[in-house]
């Protein structure tokens, strides 16, 4: 992995309308090598639709993203080679086994030495005993953990996680924390991480971005943004921040 | 273009049809069944008329070949709902895959399918009623090909059709094939129809490909202008599907439909 000290991620003045609806308001982060960077918000602030977009299946209404300096709109698939994600609301398909999915990405992903990356990536997420059980069989921890296996595959130099420990129990939440705190300290790898869990977003994230209706209104380090707001835990201030929120009726463009 | 993600899509299909036997016997069932069918229907049709005429070559191996179409088109269509059915756009094209690619990998996973289901068509058409593409002579080739292409750009503009409008217009998608075979002229030459649908058939290549394949049992010759036009034509239909199967995800891309396909099923 590079050991490059500009960003992985750079989103400049990202915007999205739906409609007469504002999900996206003009908002600029970068995520840095080995960082691990929290998106927080209600359900319904932006996060899924910010990520939608970096991942190019949504297109900004204006804005740029850049993902290693490849920019989303014009190189897609440079962009993409470099990028992977795991989302609680897109498991694999459950028609095909482990071993079946992972190899299928892995081609789409044009991983090299694929079988040896296969093997490796089965163990690390503790899934070999699953190898040749169809995902649609497994638990929805078990499938998290194949999506999360997926989603190491080309060794992304970006890492996008939607909520990736929601469906999970604690024990295997931790552990899947530790292998992403890992993955960023030690290959350097750049994470953007959603997660309703202030636990875990404050014992993960370097640095975290509030978004309230589609904007950041607070970006700091976890324990600095706490301080500066004179609060003694995260979600004190996150729910401080959501009952500040208007109702999606007012999310209107101008 | 990169083979490897090409070959991940046929692969994909490969594992799902190997591990389901409701995948694996349509391919042949349906056709086996049709075979048999209008197999009975011709050799009982040869015993009553006294004509001598051979019913097989004209319309058992019009259903054949018409069947050949279909499976062209629904290995295309097929090839893509198992990314509908399994709710997996959102991954798929999450991926550094082009779009030109995910079209190529459809159109080779149509290919395959299909070439393994004519193969059963003609060996089950032949042992049990004596049909042989033999007697078609040489013009079986271009009307191979020009069914063949009709099936690709059936089979992507059907896929288009559904990326739009949502899984439940699959439904709309199925039925095309028997919509378009009174145009074609499976059964029966393009003069027997009124002139508003022969008007119809002259932009549909297959007719030309069966009226064809009518002279040529019928010891005719086949005007080649006449079917290199309709390869020409059928080629030009597959790329104007493509193109407008990649302006339909430019769309869903734009207006957040792709994301939208999975992220709803969750809700």
């Amino acid at each position: 992995m590079s050991s490059s000290t500009e960003p992985v991620l750079v989103v400049e003045r990202l915007r999205r309308e739906f409609g007469r609806t504002l999900a996206v308001d003009d908002i600029s982060f970068s995520v840095m090598p080995g960082e691990i960077l929290g998106l927080l918000g209600l359900n319904g602030a932006g996060k899924t639709t910010t990520i939608n977009m970096v991942l190019g299946v949504l297109e900004p209404t204006s804005g740029t993203i850049l993902i290693e300096g490849c920019n989303i709109a014009s190189q897609r698939s440079r962009a993409l080679e470099r990028t992977n994600f795991s989302a609680v609301y897109a498991p694999l398909p459950g028609n095909l086994t482990v071993e079946q999915n992972l190899r299928i990405f892995g081609m789409l992903y044009d991983v090299s030495a694929l079988s040896e990356r296969i093997e490796a990536l089965l163990a690390d997420f503790d899934l070999l005993r699953f190898r040749r059980t169809k995902c649609g069989l497994l638990s929805s921890g078990e499938q998290t953990r194949v999506s999360l296996a997926k989603a190491m595959l080309n060794r992304p130099h970006l890492l996008l996680l939607d909520e990736p420990t929601a469906s999970i129990d604690p024990s295997t939440a931790d552990i899947i924390r530790h292998k992403i705190r890992r993955y960023a300290d030690e290959d350097r790898g750049g994470v953007l991480w959603t997660s309703h869990n202030m636990y875990e977003v404050e014992a993960v994230c370097d640095r975290l971005l509030i978004l309230s209706n589609g904007k950041i209104v607070i970006e700091g380090e976890p324990q600095a943004i706490i301080r500066e707001h004179g609060k003694r835990t995260l979600e004190e201030l996150f729910i401080e921040v959501a009952r500040e929120q208007p109702a999606p009726a007012d999310r209107t463009t101008a | 273009m990169k083979l490897r993600r090409i070959a991940a899509l046929i692969l994909r299909q490969f594992y799902l049809l190997r591990g389901s036997p409701s995948r694996l016997l349509p391919l042949f069932t349906w056709v086996a069944i049709d075979i048999v069918l209008w197999g009975f229907i011709t050799r009982y049709l040869n015993a009553i008329t006294a004509t001598g005429m051979n019913f097989v070559p004209s319309l058992l191996g019009a259903v054949l070949l018409w069947d050949f179409l279909a499976r062209v088109m629904q290995g295309v269509t097929m090839a893509f709902f198992e990314d509908v059915w399994s709710r997996n756009f959102l991954n798929i094209f999450a991926t550094p895959m082009l779009f030109s690619e995910y079209i190529a990998g459809l159109v080779l996973t149509g290919i395959t399918t299909s070439f393994f289901g004519l193969v059963v068509m003609a060996a089950l058409a032949s042992s049990a009623f004596g049909l042989s593409f033999l007697v078609y002579g040489e013009s079986i080739l271009p009307c191979l090909l020009i069914l063949f292409l009709s099936g690709i750009a059936l089979g992507l503009f059907g896929s288009a059709i559904v990326l739009r409008l949502g899984p439940a217009a699959e439904w709309l998608i199925w039925p095309i094939p028997a919509i378009l075979s009174p145009f074609a002229g499976v059964f029966y030459p393009l003069s027997t129809l009124p002139a508003w649908m022969r008007a119809i058939s002259y932009v549909l290549p297959p007719s030309y490909a069966f009226e064809a394949l009518r002279g040529a049992v019928a010891g005719v010759a086949p005007p080649p202008l006449a079917l290199l036009g309709a390869i020409a034509l059928a080629a030009s239909y597959v790329f104007i599907a493509g193109v407008v199967f990649r302006q339909v995800y430019r769309y869903t891309v734009r207006s957040g439909l792709i994301a939208r396909y999975s992220a709803e099923t969750v809700s």
